[in-house]
């Protein structure tokens, strides 16, 4: 670990802490139909929408409405989506003619992109057409991430409410979420990006001759703009295989300074958002400083394991002093490479600028650890403040009990039915990232998609499973994951990650916005303060760690005693 | 009938007599149908079924390790066993005293009248027994006889020594009309006779449902303990996968991981330790309460109890003593403060009131002054009365007397305007600062005034700043004008004060702190109170109160005294501060075991694995007994906990947290590690594994 390694992480961090308050005022303010400086331009947009599709935008829905609408329109995106990919063949923008997208890895795909997971069985520049990338999983990259959006909001209206029946306009909240936030900074990035010389074209490839006299097919495409939604809606899908790892998608320092910051800005603004809109602003202070703690913790990690590099190789005769720098770009090196990898697993984005399968076993548990903590580091766009938000109540719960009152959070009583909801939610994360590498560590058919056997092995099976299931996307590598079993699998681990987990959580906001907001008093426990901030990180490691600590032990643990002890596979 | 009350019928926490009878209901309790309503235990039970299922294979079809699987099975029936106990010592107490009420509740017998009408001493009557009795029924109680159940009594007055009851032995009046009308069953009449209207259908009478209570029969969980129920239960399904699975990926790591371990693993996750305490500590809450002789009629008024924001009071009785006492003199110009105490000693010595003997009393400590000598004359004592509001004393040509300012003045014909400025000043001071003037004369000559005022009672103050720093607002509710009320509210510490106050007033106040999102207590005797009690989240009747007061409160206190209201707070603080206590403490323990166990598990396959014993267990075998005995133990340790409750200290929510975080928390982090060790040294010394 060097200073200045330090330094650049801290640089990147700092610029996403500072961004985080005014994007959150902008977003409170657009969410409660507040003007904005982009009202006069966008709001005969967003009137014509409603238009044309018939939503009343005053009248509100139910938890259960509300719920039902963000199902439906799931269920319609992942039918065009599935269709898109199938017939990609027959449709327009396919300047390389890929073929029609198999039916298991189209399902795998549209359920990928639909849940803001972006987990790709598939190498982009190698299966889709430009179609399919700009009109299916572009398109998706905007939606997943607004409905994200929308279901934060009807969380944080719950809180900002008392004794309401209603949470808010599904079609309203994805609209604006569209329009007002992702759309704008978007276009801005974009721009950036290609500053930055990312190629944005509709050409489909270049041929070039190398050095030595040999062709190679260059891919290009419309990179810059999905470079920019991906990652801000920590979608994470890149459009070429190496992800950000790849010139093209990240090509300089700038563009992966703004790589990192715009995977965390709109879910950083997100918690100040929350604490706006529920009228306790030092509330989303305190969730940043919780999300703050576990990120630099986790980056620490990564980034000393990485520096301390493989014993093994340094017998061969590496020099250790440049640590391990296997499968990571020289351009961005091991401060931004660690950086890059926490955040991306703590946010559940999943663009990945090195190959996390390359990573020392410490260095590798820790993303796995941070995706399998639940998206609160600070999560993907919206489902991070969820995610957040669960845990509140959780901790909140234990901890009130501890005062002697019936245990509140933001003057809302948590009862049985919030608990309820809340474990169901908890409980959906050990039983698909366990549940699934239980059965495929045993199945013949799962295993021989491993390029690795004994604990290593054993990793990429729980990195599957926990990306998948974690709505996050990031790959192990390692793993050949375009087969039937895995293709299928992973997609029920991701449609069980994303909804088995938001269904519960709308519920809970329909229970919550239905109670009366207590005052809070010198016998209420204080969210906003440092011992909040400790019990909730404490709680978030404590339920993680003992779920998946076994596990763990038997993949990335051992392998990492194993190594200090010399041994291979 | 015994007499013994409840409150004289206190058992120590562990009595031995209760032991015994608890370690039988323990197996009892072992019933998978009673048990399943605890999923931790349940859990538990089901694979304790288990192991014991599997030692038995081993012993008689021959397998591995028959003597350790049988140990585990053996600690886990123990950790069972050990949750059940919990509960039943809990009951125990509760049993000991509804055996006593029951007592009172037979063989009695009835006087009912044939004619419900019937008035009289001597209307007919059948001899019924008590248990026969139906709401309507009129029956007649005299001298000697027991109450046969409750009712209003509708003719007579009585003596009524309730005792029984409360504890009290000093007998109270009961009479028709009025809001000391209510009788209850049990009670002994001791002189003259009432006509009682029973109001109770057999079986649910006050101290059926006293039984009921202090027996946990109706015993439902409370909301808290049901959501607490529900994490514990959820808690033990993520391990339930975890564990499961963890056999699927030994399987991949080459080795084959024994059921017996799995289900030690499983066992010394789950919650057992705040499973197997839970309904234990809510039993004991509830007998807390009645052993302060305080019946709730229901876990959830409980716990409402400890999430109280505002607590109305009545001001009589409860912050002040109830009667004005004189506080202060103050002479007019020319006369000495001594002589001023002596005529007021004197004019009170007819005044057998509470006020006149607090002036007798005012004078002789605050001026020394004694009665005095008028010339060896026997004085003549004017007595206090109620026309004249004077009371006074003639002797030797002097007449002293002390009253009603109007009435002094109009003794000595001196017209109000005519009086000193100083006497004005007086007069309008002692007004303002909430209390009553009383004129002082003698020879027809103003002598002062006497301060008469409410007197808050000592200590007060300190337990409203104790509440403030609970976070709980006090309400001072007073029938006198707001600026007598104010005076008192500041002396008194009280946040705030509901001046001439009627029932409505009382019923809008509570209406509208809960719109507030707030919850209020407050407490109540007569039939006008009934509403505000209803409404209410914890209304607390008086025993002494009428009849419609005692059934529209969640809670009765016999010994009807207003200021319990604030420990009433404090147990309800106590039970949801244990239960979470002891389930962060459960959580935190499981961090320990599982370096316990762990690597006991892996590390056949992976020696290097080793390196996570960090407790330094003698052998793999040791150290899962030793995790599973731990984990059995740590539940009977901390049963005195349970029943006796984390102590409450009124020093706010963020302070209270940091203090039970660090023990419970940081404690139950540590605690299993050296607890495990310690039992693996011993065990390794016995050569158990």
């Amino acid at each position: 670990m060097t200073l200045s390694g330090w330094l650049q992480i801290g640089l990147i961090l700092g610029l996403a802490a500072l961004t985080a308050r005014p994007l959150g005022l902008y977003m409170a303010r657009v969410f409660s139909g507040e003007r904005t400086f982009l009202t006069p331009a966008l709001s005969p947009i967003e009137r014509l929408f409603y238009r044309l599709t018939g939503v009343s935008p005053e009248r509100e829905q139910g938890w259960l409405a509300y719920t039902l609408a963000m199902l439906a329109f799931s269920a319609a995106g992942f039918a065009s989506l599935y269709a898109i990919l199938r017939l990609q063949a027959f449709l327009p923008l396919n300047p390389q003619g890929f073929d029609n997208v198999p039916p298991d890895l189209a399902f795998n795909t549209a359920i990928s992109f639909l849940t803001n997971t972006n987990w790709q069985a598939y190498g982009g520049e190698t299966t889709m057409s430009h179609f399919s990338q700009m009109a299916g999983l572009a398109v998706h990259n905007f939606l997943s991430a607004a409905t994200g959006i929308a279901l934060a909001l009807a969380v944080t209206r719950a809180f900002a409410r008392a004794s309401a029946a209603t949470l808010g306009n599904f079609w309203v909240d994805l609209t604006r979420a569209t329009l007002y936030v992702l759309l704008p900074i978007s276009l801005l990035l974009a721009i950036a990006f290609l500053a930055t010389g990312a190629p944005q074209t509709l050409a489909g490839s270049v041929e070039a001759t190398t050095l030595e006299g040999a062709k190679q097919t260059i891919a290009l495409g419309p990179m810059a703009s999905q470079e920019a939604i991906k990652q801000l809606g920590t979608n994470g899908g890149g459009f070429l295989n190496a992800n950000s790892a790849h010139p093209f998608e990240n090509p300089s320092a700038v563009a992966n300074l703004l790589q990192v910051w715009s995977m965390l800005a709109v879910s950083l603004g997100l918690l100040i958002m929350f604490g706006r809109m529920v009228g306790a602003e030092k509330q989303g202070w305190a969730f940043l400083k919780v999300v703050g703690v576990l990120l630099i913790a986790g980056v620490a990690v990564i980034y000393w394991s990485e520096s301390a590099g493989n014993p093994l190789l340094t017998q061969l005769g590496l020099d250790p002093a440049n640590g391990n720098m296997e499968g990571k770009e020289l351009r961005f090196g091991l401060a931004l490479s660690s950086l890059f990898a926490a955040v991306t697993t703590g946010l559940s984005c999943g663009a990945v600028n090195a190959m996390h399968d390359s990573l020392t076993p410490l260095g590798g548990l820790v993303p796995m650890f941070l995706i399998q903590l639940g998206e609160v580091l600070p999560g993907g766009v919206g489902s991070g403040l969820y995610g957040l938000v669960v845990f509140a109540i959780l901790s909140v719960f234990v901890a009130g009990l501890m005062v002697g009152r019936t245990p509140e959070f933001l003057g809302k009583k948590i009862e049985s039915r919030e608990i309820k909801l809340s474990m169901l939610a908890v409980l959906i994360l050990p039983l698909a990232i366990l549940g699934f590498s239980a059965v495929a560590a045993v199945l013949p058919a799962a295993l021989s998609s491993l390029a690795n056997s004994g604990p290593h092995g054993l990793s990429e099976i729980l990195y599957a499973y926990t990306s998948s299931a974690g709505n996050n996307g990031s790959a192990f590598a390692g793993l050949s994951a375009n087969t039937p079993w895995w293709n299928i699998t992973t997609a029920l681990a991701m449609a069980l990650g994303r909804f088995g987990y938001v269904v519960p959580v709308v519920a809970i906001a329909g229970s919550i916005a239905a109670k009366k907001k207590a005052m809070a008093s010198a016998g209420t426990f204080p969210t906003d303060g440092g011992l909040f901030v400790g019990l909730v990180v404490g709680v978030i490691l404590i339920v993680g760690g003992l779920q998946f600590f076994p596990a763990l032990a038997l993949g990335p643990i051992v392998e990492h005693v194993l190594m200090l002890a010399g041994k291979t596979f | 009938m015994s007499q013994k009350s409840l409150a004289k019928h206190k058992l120590s926490l562990f009595d031995p007599a209760i032991f015994r009878e608890a370690a039988v209901e323990a197996f009892k309790k072992l019933a998978p149908h009673k048990l399943a309503a605890n999923p931790v235990i349940f859990v538990t039970e089901v694979v304790a079924a288990l192991v014991t299922l599997l030692w038995l294979r081993s012993l008689f079809l021959g397998g591995s390790e028959p003597f350790f699987s049988g140990q585990i099975a053996l600690w886990l029936w123990f950790t069972v066993l050990f949750a059940t106990f919990a509960e039943a010592v809990a009951e125990g107490r509760g049993k000991a005293q509804a055996a006593t009420l029951r007592a009172t509740r037979s063989d009695t017998m009835a006087k009912r009248l044939r004619d419900p009408e019937a008035s009289g001493h001597s209307a007919a009557i059948d001899n019924v027994p008590a248990l026969d009795l139906r709401a309507g029924d009129t029956v007649l109680v005299e001298a000697g006889d027991i109450i046969p159940s409750d009712g209003d009594i509708v003719e007579g007055v009585a003596s009524v020594n309730e005792s029984a009851i409360t504890g009290e032995s000093a007998p109270v009046i009961r009479e028709a009309g009025g809001d000391r009308c209510a009788v209850t069953g049990g009670t002994t009449v001791l002189s003259d006779w009432i006509k009682v209207r029973i109001t109770a259908q057999p079986g649910n009478t006050f101290i059926d449902r006293m039984i009921a209570l202090v027996e946990g029969a109706e015993r439902q969980k409370t909301p808290n303990e049901l959501a607490l129920s529900v994490l514990l239960a959820g808690l033990t399904l993520i391990f339930l996968i975890a564990v499961v699975t963890l056999w699927s990926l030994g399987v991949y790591s080459g080795m084959n991981v024994s059921v017996v371990v799995l289900v030690a693993l499983l066992v010394t996750l789950i919650p057992t330790t705040i499973g197997g305490l839970l309904s234990a500590i809510g039993i004991a809450g509830m007998d807390r309460l009645v052993r302060f002789n305080v019946l709730a009629t229901s876990g959830r008024a409980v716990e409402a109890a400890g999430d109280v924001d505002t607590l109305l009071l009545d001001k009589t009785g409860t912050i002040t003593f109830g009667n004005r006492m004189a506080s202060e003199f103050i002479p007019m110009p020319g006369v000495s403060a001594a002589d001023l105490a002596e005529a007021a000693l004197a004019a009170s010595l007819g005044d057998e009131t509470p006020e006149g003997r607090s002036i007798v009393a005012l004078a002789k400590s605050e001026f020394g002054a004694r009665e005095p000598d008028f010339g060896g004359v026997a004085p003549t004592i004017v007595p206090f009365a109620a026309q004249t509001r004077l009371s006074g004393v003639d002797a030797g040509g002097r007449a002293i007397r002390k009253g009603a300012v109007e009435a002094v003045l109009r003794f000595i014909g001196l017209p109000a305007d005519s009086t000193p400025p100083d006497f004005k000043a007086g007069v309008e001071r002692i007004g303002h600062s909430g209390g009553t003037p009383l004129a002082v004369a003698d020879k027809g000559r103003l002598l002062g005034l006497i301060h008469l005022k409410d007197v808050v009672k000592p200590g007060i103050r300190e337990r409203f700043a104790a509440l403030r720093a609970m976070g709980i607002k006090t309400v001072m509710i007073t029938g006198d004008n707001p600026l007598t009320a104010a005076s008192i509210a500041t002396e008194a510490g009280v946040d705030d004060f509901l001046a001439e106050a009627t029932p409505e007033d009382k019923l809008n106040l509570i209406r509208k702190e809960q719109t507030g999102g707030r919850l209020v207590a407050m407490c109540g005797d007569g039939t006008n109170d009934a509403p505000a009690l209803a409404q209410a989240d914890v209304g607390v009747a008086m025993q002494t109160g009428t009849q419609a007061a005692r059934e529209a409160g969640n809670m009765v206190d016999l010994d009807s005294d207003p200021t319990k209201l604030i420990e009433i707070v404090e147990i309800g603080k106590q039970l949801l501060m244990t239960r979470g206590s002891l389930t962060t403490f459960s959580i935190a323990n499981d961090v320990a075991k599982y370096f316990a166990i762990l690597p006991a598990l892996f590390i056949a396959t992976y020696p290097e694995l080793g390196a996570l014993n960090v407790m330094g267990l003698s052998s793999p075998r040791s150290a899962i007994l030793s995790a599973v005995i731990f984990n059995a133990i740590i539940i009977v340790l901390l049963i005195p906990l349970a029943l006796k409750g984390v102590a409450y200290r009124p020093v706010g929510a963020a302070a209270l947290l940091r203090r039970n975080l660090l023990i419970y928390g940081l404690g139950g982090l540590i605690a299993p590690f050296i607890g495990i060790k310690a039992i693996d040294i011993v065990v390794a010394a016995l050569h158990l594994a």
